[in-house]
């Protein structure tokens, strides 16, 4: 069900923290206050800050950082990590080399 | 609930967020409704990022081209972020007679209506495009096409907007347009809240359809998947934008690095509809047959994801942008056809123009919802 969000609504000032400079998805060297900001900024679902900052979107597709990202964002919006629905998985599980995906032909290379 | 503004936008796409923003900046206030989520989860975020003139309906030409040249090149500046707009141009690739038949039929049709497009040999795209396998042998070539990050730029539209203003709820779809006194003026939600409006501007994708009908009104059109997938990170190889005679992939690489490649396998009418647009499992492989025929050079990149996404096809693959007569105060923006994310900046500032009763700077007449009709 979806959960009904006035993008409006106050959020607070963004405060700098200590740790801002933390990289959090290591991929893509996307650090704690990019995502932090990127809240601040209008980013209020884990897909917006993914598609806004690429968290998730390397190598690893979120294997690695995707727990601790929604951690950051829920705590910046002021609500329970359970409540942010995860970003989309994608197939393929891990990379394929083009040349691998392209052959479908049975007992080739 | 019950919230006013002057303009009340049904879809946060790119189209519906870059109207708000164009017309927050007249100073008109804006109330966006998404049903989604996430903003621009739709097409907007699902295209292959194309800001192509060259291939496009003479009907679209005069707002791709509006934007190519007057919004596109300093939209990063404009909205405080970088939309990774390119302008490296378009190749469309063939390898043989047939191919090159069908490129001098575009690049005809294209010149006709005053772009710069034109056909060059297989050596000559070997040039712009070094990569391309000697299996080329015939291009059209339009050197003032790019591309974008589509993600990006909804994001950025949306966040702008924001900031001057606009109100943007998520998470709750709307139901139907109500008219009072004979006028569009209140838009219902799911959840039962009402927003009232001057103007109502419904750019909701293929859902416009059943939106539309509320108050009476049909837009033909229905709902066609794209498929794309995306490498892993490549050193900086070219930034033209791509595409094939027999369109059998589409595509350019990106800033991080990555190449973004769409495509089909032909069965995207007859594929399981589970409700959601799911890349099939046929089609990625499909798509990377496709493409190491014309690029060798990337057979051993790693695919990290692939995706899909949903086109709203309007019946003459021309967009509904436009008044109705039967229903004052309600403006259609859909049926884009998968054209919607180049001509968005022209087409947002076309929606506020309309919405705040002014002269539109590039005519939309050619647009309008009574424009279908029967073969005979």
């Amino acid at each position: 069900m979806s959960r009904i969000n006035d993008r409006s609504r106050p959020l607070g000032q963004f405060v700098p923290l200590p740790d801002d400079d933390r990289i959090i998805c290591r991929c893509e060297e996307i650090t704690k206050g990019e995502i932090r900001r990127a809240v601040h900024d209008g980013m209020f679902t884990l897909t917006e800050v993914r598609r806004y900052l690429r968290t998730g979107m390397g190598l690893c597709q979120g294997q690695t950082c995707a727990r601790l990202v929604r951690d950051i964002v829920a705590r910046e919006l002021g609500v329970s990590p359970l409540e942010l629905e995860a970003a989309a998985s994608r197939a393929p599980m891990r990379p394929v080399e083009m040349k691998i995906l392209a052959n479908e032909t049975k007992g080739a290379d | 609930m019950t919230a006013c503004a002057d303009v009340i936008i049904i879809g946060s796409g790119v189209i519906g967020s870059s109207a708000a923003y164009y017309l927050a900046q007249k100073g008109r206030s804006v109330i966006v409704l998404e049903k989604n989520e996430v903003i621009g989860n739709g097409g907007s975020s699902r295209n292959g990022g194309g800001v192509r003139q060259s291939g496009r309906d003479k009907r679209e030409l005069p707002f791709i081209m509006h934007a190519v040249k007057h919004i596109w090149p300093t939209l990063s500046e404009e909205l405080g972020m970088d939309v990774e707009y390119y302008q490296k141009g378009n190749l469309r690739l063939g390898k043989n007679e047939d191919h090159a038949r069908i490129l001098t039929g575009l690049t005809n049709s294209a010149s006709a209506c005053g772009l710069d497009v034109s056909m060059i040999s297989g050596e000559e795209a070997r040039q712009i495009c070094p990569y391309l396998s000697e299996e080329v042998t015939v291009a059209s070539w339009c050197p003032t096409d790019g591309h974008a990050n589509p993600m990006l730029t909804t994001l950025a539209y949306y966040k702008r907007a924001r900031q001057l203003g606009v109100r943007f709820v998520s998470g709750d779809g709307v139901i139907g347009i109500r008219k009072l006194r004979g006028v569009a003026r209140q838009v219902i939600t799911e959840s039962g809240a009402v927003y009232e409006g001057e103007r109502i501007i419904l750019a909701a994708g293929y859902e416009s359809r059943a939106i539309a009908a509320t108050c009476g009104i049909d837009v033909p059109m229905t709902r066609a998947l794209l498929e794309v997938l995306v490498t892993e990170a490549q050193p900086p190889m070219f930034y033209q934008m791509l595409g094939t005679a027999m369109a059998d992939f589409y595509g350019h690489q990106s800033t991080h690095g990555s190449f973004v490649f769409g495509g089909s396998s032909g069965f995207e009418d007859t594929n399981k509809d589970n409700g959601t647009p799911t890349a099939s499992s046929i089609t990625a492989s499909c798509i990377c047959r496709g493409i190491i025929k014309y690029f060798p050079i990337l057979e051993n990149a790693k695919i990290v994801r692939t995706w899909a996404g949903w086109i709203d096809q309007c019946a003459d693959h021309v967009p509904v942008v436009s008044f109705v007569e039967e229903v004052p105060g309600l403006i259609l923006a859909c049926g884009f056809s998968g054209h919607g994310f180049g001509i968005s900046p022209a087409m947002g500032l076309t929606l506020a123009e309309m919405a705040a009763q002014e002269s539109t700077t590039i005519g939309i007449d050619a647009l309008r919802y009574d424009r279908f009709k029967a073969k005979i």
